[in-house]
């Protein structure tokens, strides 16, 4: 009952396991069980990790002939995640703590300072004063800034520097000098001789203070694979042995019976064996009517099954649902870079040692050409610019951003693959879009057929012989005749003529049907059939010619509806400041027709597949940047070539991996969408670095004091640390504010 | 005397700084571990233990990664050239799964790159 599908690893937490020998004999326990193809304990942390498709009930009894205990561990994501949680909550309030003790005894030290002024040491009665609170801020550097200590420490070692190495060093040459004033006050002269004690607690606590913050900003920087996480149920009721049972969800296998009742979600995807209901799938794909699911229909995890029971058949579980392939997708991308970052992660990477190279340098240009008194104020320029300086306010400038800027994509049914997409999404000019299955509805419908004689006679032959092909037209033909109850005919001989139509004996005729080019091949006067043809192609639709033992027999035309939202979503689209330009293999005509209807002034009509690219690649040529919509499968190419591809058509999964961005919904508003989420998201990117470079370009030189001629005072090394602390904080709510981004019109509401 | 004294300290200060940070790692560095199946890497007080990883070319690999430290900084850790990321968790052993890659040279990083380290492929 416990099997897992034999693509995921099994994990085992094992009692008693003490030594490498315990290990061994685990594993050839394991080894002998028929099944395993892979068997591995962790002695760190005492587990065992099982590959092959053995039950856990087998594994487990195996460990347990060996000697030992074994539990089954269900890694499951959501349970990782809550744990997570529970350890940031944990961080945060130990963060809490220690910025409150040193505060607690810096600010009464600063106040003190503020209000009497002697801070100075002068005999033996303040040395002794002085000397003993020195040991208590020692205690808070050890006990509340410890850790930045040892992190400086251990990044020293391997040639590294940190945020760690700044706060160590500033706040360890603010003690270091203070106690070398109380205890050698004679060495110092008269001026020098004053404790900077209250600096080293304060900065130890406002920098944990800012650590704090950042913590929890960052918790609501991850809201939106929260939110998908949340999608999935823990339980899955299965159907084994005419009996329904409720199992974990890990433990559902492929080719499971599922039942779902109303009002429940959808616990893995699968397809529909019995019953009808209505399915929400707003939440994946942003489509906000609810969809019909009967017999055969696919289902996906994740979504709400709204008024009827489902009995249905699993197909993919676990980390292979599209669920699990879409969170997969957008925690990849949320932490992946954009272009634009280049220029900050060049100055991060070399950004410590050169901040402690100008700290050096203040220091002995106010030591050797400042005004009196001299040793002090080098020890507080060398100590404020040490402080002031945060590398990681630059490092999260861009990060920050792009997590919340892709999880608000996918709240939005907008898939980022990864950063540099959504930069490239913001300077698109073009747009260019396939008309099938974008503009128009995918699957095209009969709308005429003309002849001199029988109308149904004509279809059921075309129908026959459009029976064999593939092209998405002959789908349309071969339903039409279905549903007038026409029964088809054996066809032979078939063939596909490239570009030009197809042709097949049926019932001992042969039969053409396809475009003009066709008939003119083949010999056959379109005579009057011409002029009608043209004038459905006026009406936005397909005109096709079909002749029967070498003689015309008359036109049929085919048409793809115009999908309902796609005239708002082109003039939003327009709005956004994009030329549109439609792609389609119909002939001229058709496709002015509908682009006439959408409010599209650019048409390459008559296309061969491989034309697209061709077109995407022209247009770069003339420095556009060129974006390409279109379902995914047969434009690969061009979406490939194209600046930023955007599969559209509800993402299936090998557009989820291919294309630079997915629209889960099968709409054009999802362009809309992208372009408008990426030019917030990239604007909070410019905002955030730009915060940053001022912060550090002007933040430097004021703490080494350039405005002490104006104001006559140095920057204390406290209100440095100060807004050290509280410069990361900014750039991770500057970025949290994209989270209240929202597309200027939902084309949801039609 | 005095101000020879913190002149020369000073100075030595900044020669020591870019010798240390920026030149002696490229001359003296610490061999790379290779991936071996017990291997884990330790994400600790800034930095990644070991720092240099090599795995062979051409084949997935999984690399483990232990965080130890909570402090958001090691968070995440990136393989901006693989387009891979993976979010760690605290006190666990999070394993990332690294496509086959060319032979070359792939920095990693946490999001603000304080961590760093490098991926030896050959
Ligand atoms: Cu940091």
């Amino acid at each position: 009952m416990t099997e897992t599908s034999s693509m995921s690893p099994q994990t085992f937490r094992l009692q008693g396991v003490s030594c490498a020998g315990c290990v061994k004999k685990i594993e050839s326990a394991l080894g002998r069980v028929s099944g395993v193809e892979d068997a591995r304990v962790n002695l760190g942390d005492k587990t065992l990790v099982v590959q092959g498709s053995a039950t856990a009930q087998a594994c487990i009894a195996a460990v347990e002939s060996a000697g030992y205990g074994a539990e089954a561990v269900q890694v499951n994501a959501r349970v990782l995640r809550a744990q997570q949680r529970e350890e940031e909550q944990a961080h945060y309030r130990q963060l809490l703590w220690r910025s409150g003790i040193a505060l607690g005894l810096g600010v009464p030290l600063m106040i003190w300072g503020l209000v009497t002024g002697e801070m100075g040491v002068h005999n033996t009665a303040q040395q002794i004063a002085w000397g003993s609170v020195g040991l208590l801020t020692l205690a808070v550097l050890v006990f509340c800034g410890g850790h930045f200590f040892t992190g400086a420490w251990r990044a020293f070692r391997h040639h590294s520097a940190t945020m760690d190495t700044l706060v160590a060093l500033g706040t360890g040459t603010a003690w270091l000098f203070s106690m070398l004033v109380v205890l050698l006050p004679h060495v110092l002269p008269e001026s020098a001789r004053h404790v900077y004690f209250e600096a080293s607690a304060m900065i130890i606590g406002l920098i944990n203070l800012g650590q704090a913050l950042e913590v929890r900003a960052r918790g609501r920087t991850s809201a939106a694979v929260e939110k998908l996480l949340q999608l999935q149920d823990p339980n899955a009721r299965v159907i084994r042995d005419g009996e329904e049972i409720d199992i974990p969800i890990d433990q559902v296998m492929v080719g499971d019976k599922l039942r779902v009742r109303p009002g429940e979600k959808i616990p893995v995807d699968g397809r529909v064996i019995e019953g009808e209901s209505l399915v929400d799938e707003a939440m994946l794909t942003g489509e906000p009517l609810p969809v019909k699911k009967a017999g055969g229909d696919a289902l996906t995890a994740g979504t709400l099954n709204k008024n009827g029971s489902l009995v249905f058949a699993a197909e993919k579980v676990g980390a292979d649902t599209r669920l699990a392939q879409i969170i997969q997708m957008v925690k990849n991308a949320q932490s992946s870079r954009v272009p634009i970052a280049r220029l900050a992660d060049t100055i991060s990477s070399i950004f410590v040692p050169s901040v402690m190279i100008i700290a050096v340098v203040a220091a002995l240009v106010w030591y050797n050409w400042g005004p009196d008194p001299k040793i002090a104020h080098m020890l507080v320029v060398l100590t404020s610019v040490l402080i002031i300086a945060c590398p990681c306010a630059l490092g999260l400038a861009t990060p920050m951003s792009v997590m919340v800027g892709v999880g608000k994509g996918a709240e939005n049914g907008v898939l980022v693959r990864n950063g540099k997409a959504l930069q490239q999404a913001t300077d698109l000019d073009t747009l260019v879009v396939d008309k099938t299955g974008t503009l128009t509805e995918g699957a095209p419908k009969l709308t005429d057929i003309e002849c001199d004689g029988d109308a149904d006679a004509l279809l059921q032959q075309l129908a026959s012989l459009e029976s064999r092909s593939e092209h998405p037209l002959a789908e349309a033909i071969v339903s039409a005749a279905r549903e007038k109850q026409l029964s088809l005919s054996d066809v032979q001989g078939f063939e596909a003529i490239t570009a030009h139509g197809v042709r097949a004996e049926v019932d001992g005729k042969t039969v053409l049907l396809g475009n003009r080019k066709l008939m003119q091949r083949e010999g056959i006067d379109p005579g009057k059939w011409t002029e009608k043809a043209e004038a459905l192609a006026e009406q936005g639709r397909t005109a096709m010619y079909a002749a029967v033992d070498g003689a015309m027999a008359g036109i049929i035309a085919v048409a793809g509806p115009i999908r309902e939202d796609a005239q708002a979503a082109v003039a939003r689209l327009k709005k956004l400041g994009l030329r549109i330009e439609m792609l389609t293999g119909d002939n001229r005509a058709t496709a002015e027709a509908v682009a006439r209807q959408l409010g599209i002034d650019h048409v390459h009509a008559d296309l061969l597949p491989e034309d697209k690219e061709k077109i995407v690649a022209d247009l770069q040529k003339n420095h556009a940047k060129v974006g390409m919509a279109g379902d995914g499968i047969n434009d690969a190419p061009a979406l490939a070539r194209a600046d930023v591809g955007f599969a559209i058509g509800a993402g299936t999964d090998v557009a989820i991996e291919s294309a630079d961005v997915t629209l889960m919904r099968s709409s054009l508003h999802g362009v809309a969408d992208a372009v408008e989420l990426s030019r917030a998201t990239l604007r909070n990117i410019k905002q955030n670095l730009f915060g940053a470079f001022i912060y550090n370009t002007l933040g430097i030189p004021i703490a080494a004091g350039v405005l002490y001629p104006i104001t006559g005072m140095l920057l204390s090394p406290v209100i440095a640390g100060a807004a050290m602390a509280f410069s990361s904080v900014t750039v991770v709510s500057n970025a949290n504010r994209l989270r209240f981004f929202k597309p200027s019109q939902n084309g949801g509401t039609a | 005397m005095e101000s020879v004294v913190i002149n020369v300290l000073g100075l030595a200060a900044i020669v020591l700084t870019v010798w240390w940070f920026w030149l002696a790692p490229k001359g003296s560095r610490q061999p790379a571990a290779g991936v071996a199946e017990a291997l884990q890497i330790l994400v600790k007080d800034g930095v990644y233990e070991p720092d240099r990883i090599r795995i062979a070319a051409g084949k997935a690999t999984v690399l483990k990664f232990r965080r130890e430290d909570a402090s958001p900084c090691a968070e995440w850790v990136l393989f901006p050239d693989l387009e891979i990321s993976a979010q760690l968790a605290v006190d666990q052993v999070t394993e990332v799964q690294l496509p086959a890659a060319d032979a070359g040279e792939y920095p990693f990083h946490c999001q603000m790159q304080m961590y760093r380290g490098t991926l030896i492929v050959e």
